[in-house]
Formats: structure tokens, C-alpha cells, sequence
């Protein structure tokens, strides 16, 4: 498949089934883009595992952080990578090998052979996105600061869709 | 999931329902006028996420209001980009756009045929307010652009159909020259509206819009938006206020923690909550009203300008018309290639005689309006040397393309045989 472009039931459809998202480059900096994902998708009901070599023995909003996907105690429902498009493809093939279902690289990250490799075990993989910024477009909220969601509906969206996710 | 490649709406479509889904609290059709100075917090959580930009979400009508947020949106979707900022007026538009990209001391490269209030906004108040430094260059030639920067220059600035010239600027040859200097380039978009002309397809950074004009379209409403394009690197070295930790946010630096929203983000959460100019939120429901026609609007406007442009070509009371869409336009070429859909509905003819005749051609129409606007349904017309520009020398009006013989007229959207006959029974009174 193509990961040019993506459409919005698909992203929808992905964030709607996942509970469990691993962040592998996650921070407790609290004014850097992944403690911002991490707090966001946090308010909206996701657990949100950091994963960081550097925070071992630390916590990020509640959750106990790990040094790789591997320690994790139970397997995520998805992955959302904060690393450079090299070091994100070895942990995106190493996600799909430890069955992740969902993996995920961050607006600005790709590498389409990681991707195929991941593919080819099973994983759905979406790159060059932030699930942050998604959950805000399809659900309504990101228009409110004056950014272009690029939906166009004629349905009342509720306000707080995202509770009704978990 | 399939791989058809997405398939977008057409303008007229977004133009009535991008951004403007139903009220997401009651299911308003119309988009409400949240008339509140405030929102409150569901608790001291969410104020905190809400205040670090952590949550998308409303504090105080300064920095973001759902009916102007409508408007932010609409107007982003239309020109391209990636999000907006409302305004008061497009002279705070023009504001809060430089903001976040100049200093003390910092350069702006302006076209010198700009509106003549934003050619005293640019040479009068931005260096005695601000320290920026504007240079002033014929934008007909690109290259003048490249001459006049130097390395304190953070900015282009353009307007894509000049007010009220007629002139048509070269957007893709100037925005190559701001690429290659690594600074954006800044469109006045506000005399071609985006359904005439989108500049973002053409190489510009940031959109700027006096929505007063077209888009609000009925003489109702002063306001203005920035819409950034979204594909600007802020972190060359040259954007600090973008790029460098923010104090008033605990360090954050906006293009590393928001990337290609970071601009828009910051024009709230920075350049609306320090400067102030926000639009209010009666403003914003009366200009989307105003832009769900835009296009409809504006191709009568464009039809009948260009008919009265023809008719007055032919008077034999008017020596020459400055009207992109005329073929003899030194601009026709440009403008068919940057404007395809219409030359807009603003320009300027010379009368035959001096001053006593421009002021008798005002005093005399009976259906054109005298004021100082344009983009309204009602047409318009002005005689900048007795009025706008009146406090000029004689050089000073030759420079501004204001002597005595001129006559800017917005035509309107009356049938245009009245507005052409308005026009002869004044005209035919200077002989």
C-alpha cells in the first residue's frame, strides 16, 4: 500500500481500536513534542507506556517507563515512534516481530522498507503522522486553535467523542 | 485500506463547509455567535493543559473564540494552508504575520506598489514602533527583490493584485528568490480573494487578508487573517522567536514541539494574547456568512468590472484604464496566468482634466457610493487626491499613482447596465 496519503476512516479506524500505545523516545521534558502526544493522548483515554533507555526507574504521567519494547510486560496495541527515520525503522521491525499490531512513526519520520518488513509480519503501519494531531483533525478539536482539519460533514460530531473510545 | 488517492472538494464547497460543521453543543446549522469573553474550565487539570497548549481547547475570546475559529478554518482551507489567524483589520493581520519573524533592526523587502495604507503602516510606524527596517522595491522585476536583501532581511512582502493599480505580481519568480534566502514570502491576498488566485500554489509562505474587503464582501465587517502555508522550516537560524525557547511557556520552542502548525499556534498563543487584536466574534459570523458566496460573488464582480472597464476604454471623457483584465494591460499576461478566473473588481482610470473634474466625477454618480472601501456589493468610487491621498505633495501623488486625473472605483454587484450608465451621466457632465 501506499503511504503517501492515508484516509480518514482508516486513521479513525486505527486510533478508534487501539488502547495501549508503547512511546519509544519518550520524555518527561515537558515542553518536548512527545511529553505533548503523551499528555494529550493521556487526556483522552489512552495508556501511554514511555519507553526510553534513559528513563528506567522514572515515571511519565503515572507510567512506569521501560528500556525497550521488549521489557514491556504486556504487548501494546500500538507503537508511536519518536526517532529518526533510520533508528525508527529497526524498532518498527522490531515491534511488528514482538506481534505490536499497529505501528506508528511520527509526522516527519519514514522509511518504506522498515514499513514492508513490518507489513509482510502482519503489522498496520502509518508513517509521517502524529497521532496527536489525527485525533484532534477527525475528532473535531483542532479547528478551535484556527488549523485546517480538512474535514468536510454535515453531522453534529460530539464534543467528547474520545471518552466513549475506551 | 484502499489506495485511491484522496479526492477533494471542489471551492464552492469548502468555501460553505470547511470548518463550519454543526455546532458540536447544540447542532446549530448556522455557525453560533459565541458572544463570551470566556469559558470555563471543567477543573484545575484541564485549566493547566489547556494554558500549556497541552489541550486543544477555549480559555478567553483574546486568544481563540469557536465562531472566529470557524472562520480560521474556512479561510485556511480555502487558500491551501494549514491553519489561520483572525485579526481585527488587515493592518494587524499584516502585524501579527511579521511578529514572530522580526526584531529590532531586522529587514522586510516590500513591494512599493502596495495600498497606500499599508505603504504608510510599512515606512512610517513598523521602524519608529518596531526598529524594522522596510525597503521599498519595484516588484515588476524579481530581481529587485534579491538586490535589496541583506542578511538582517526576514521577509517578502507582496500584494498578489495590487490596490488599486491593476498590477499583477510574478508570485512564483519572487518566492524563488525568498527560497533561495531562506525567508518567506508574505502575499497580500486580499483584492484576488482565494478563489482568484491562491498563492500557497504559487510559492508563498504566509497569506495575509484584509477580510473588511471580498471575503467578508458586504461592507459589514473589519477584520483580517495570516494563513501559513505549513511549509516553512522556522529553524534556520533566523526565526528565534519560532525556533528558540519561549519564556512565557516554560521554554518550549514552537517549531520543534508543534513542526508545521507551529506558526499558527504561536499567532494565538504569542502573537493574539501580547498584541491583542483579536477579531470579534459577531465580525467572524458576518464575513463566513459573506464568504459562503464568495465565488458566486466574485465572478459577477470580476464580469461586470470588466464590462465597465470596456465601456470607460471607450469614453471619450477618460484617457486611459489601469484594468489587468484589459488585453492591452502591461499585466494581462501575468494576470491570466496568476488570476484565470477574473483581473478582480478594484482599478483606476485617468479622467481627461486634472483635479476640479475628479472632484465633480465623484460628486456627481448617483449610484456609486464615495467612500474609502472596497469589496463591497455596493460599487464604489474615491478620488484619492482629494481624499485618501490628499495630504501628499504633488510628487508624493505621482509616486502613489494618485494624481489629480485618477479615479479608483470598486464595482459592485448592481445590474451593470446600471452601473455603466452611472457612470456616463457623470462622466458626460465634465465636458
Amino acid at each position: 500500500m501506499t503511504h503517501d496519503w492515508y484516509p480518514d476512516d482508516f486513521i479513525r479506524d486505527v486510533l478508534g481500536r487501539v488502547k495501549t500505545i508503547a512511546v519509544v523516545g519518550a520524555t518527561d521534558n515537558e515542553v518536548r513534542a512527545s511529553f505533548y502526544v503523551t499528555k494529550y493522548m493521556t487526556d483522552k483515554g489512552f495508556r501511554m507506556i514511555p519507553v526510553n533507555p534513559g528513563l528506567v526507574g522514572k515515571e511519565v504521567l503515572g507510567e512506569k517507563a521501560y528500556a525497550s519494547l521488549k521489557d514491556l510486560p504486556e504487548r501494546p496495541d500500538m507503537v508511536d515512534i519518536f526517532r529518526n527515520a533510520e533508528a525508527a525503522g529497526a524498532v518498527a521491525v522490531e515491534a511488528a516481530e514482538l506481534g505490536v499490531p499497529v505501528i506508528w512513526m511520527q509526522l516527519g519520520v519514514r522509511n518504506d522498507e522498515a514499513a514492508a518488513k513490518a507489513e509482510a509480519l502482519g503489522a498496520t503501519v502509518i508513517m509521517n503522522r502524529c497521532p496527536k494531531i489525527e485525533y484532534a483533525r477527525l475528532f473535531g478539536e483542532i479547528g478551535r486553535q484556527g488549523i485546517n482539519s480538512n474535514i468536510i460533514t454535515t453531522k453534529k460530531r460530539p464534543v467528547k467523542a474520545v471518552k466513549k473510545l475506551i | 485500506m484502499t489506495d485511491e488517492s484522496p479526492r477533494s472538494f471542489g471551492f464552492e464547497t469548502r468555501a460553505i463547509h470547511a470548518g463550519s460543521a454543526p455546532d458540536p453543543a447544540t447542532g446549530a446549522r448556522a455557525t453560533p455567535i459565541y458572544q463570551t469573553t470566556s469559558f470555563v474550565f471543567e477543573d484545575v487539570d484541564e485549566a493547566a493543559a489547556l494554558f500549556n497548549l497541552q489541550k486543544v481547547g477555549f480559555i478567553y475570546s483574546r486568544l481563540t473564540n469557536p465562531t472566529v475559529a470557524v472562520l480560521e478554518e474556512k479561510l485556511a482551507n480555502l487558500e491551501g494552508g494549514v491553519g489561520g489567524t483572525c485579526t481585527s483589520s488587515g493592518h494587524a493581520a499584516q502585524i501579527l504575520a511579521l511578529f514572530p519573524l522580526m526584531g529590532p533592526g531586522d529587514e522586510l523587502v516590500a513591494s512599493k506598489k502596495l495600498y497606500g495604507g499599508s505603504l504608510n503602516q510599512f515606512a512610517n510606524s513598523f521602524p519608529r514602533a518596531f526598529g524594522w527596517k522596510v525597503t521599498f522595491v519595484d516588484p515588476d522585476d524579481p530581481e529587485n527583490f534579491r538586490k535589496a536583501i541583506t542578511p538582517r532581511t526576514k521577509a517578502l512582502f507582496i500584494e498578489s493584485l495590487a490596490n488599486p493599480g491593476g498590477v499583477v505580481c510574478d508570485i512564483r519568480a519572487i518566492a524563488d528568490v525568498a527560497d533561495a534566502a531562506g525567508i518567506p514570502l508574505i502575499v497580500d491576498n486580499t483584492m484576488a480573494t482565494p478563489y482568484l488566485c491562491r498563492p500557497i500554489e504559487h510559492g508563498a509562505t504566509l497569506v495575509v487578508h484584509s477580510t473588511t474587503k471580498f471575503l467578508s464582501g458586504h461592507g459589514n465587517s473589519v477584520g483580517g487573517i495570516v494563513i501559513d502555508s505549513g511549509k516553512f522550516d522556522w529553524r534556520n537560524g533566523k526565526f528565534p522567536a519560532l525556533s528558540e525557547p519561549e519564556p512565557g511557556y516554560h521554554g518550549l520552542r514552537f517549531a520543534d514541539t508543534f513542526g508545521h502548525l507551529a506558526f499558527t499556534i504561536h499567532g494565538h498563543a504569542i502573537g493574539l494574547r501580547d498584541l491583542g487584536p483579536s477579531m470579534a466574534p459577531l465580525n467572524a459570523f458576518l464575513t463566513i456568512a459573506g464568504v459562503e458566496t464568495l465565488a458566486l460573488r466574485m465572478e459577477r464582480h470580476c464580469a461586470n468590472a470588466k464590462a465597465v472597464a470596456e465601456f470607460l476604454k471607450g469614453h471619450p471623457a477618460v484617457a486611459w484604464v489601469n484594468y489587468a483584465g484589459l488585453p492591452d494591460s502591461p499585466y494581462h499576461a501575468l494576470a491570466k496566468r496568476y488570476l484565470p478566473n477574473g483581473a478582480g473588481a478594484v482599478f483606476t482610470f485617468g479622467l481627461k482634466g486634472g483635479y476640479e473634474e475628479g472632484v465633480r466625477m465623484v460628486e456627481s454618480v448617483e449610484l456609486f457610493s464615495h467612500l474609502a472601501n472596497i469589496g463591497d456589493t455596493r460599487s464604489l468610487i474615491i478620488h484619492p487626491a482629494s481624499t485618501t491621498h490628499r495630504q501628499l505633495s504633488p510628487e508624493g501623488l505621482k509616486a502613489a499613482g494618485a494624481t489629480p486625473d485618477v479615479i479608483r472605483i470598486s464595482v459592485g454587484l448592481e445590474s451593470v447596465d446600471d452601473i455603466i450608465a452611472d457612470l456616463d451621466r457623470a462622466l458626460n457632465k465634465l465636458g
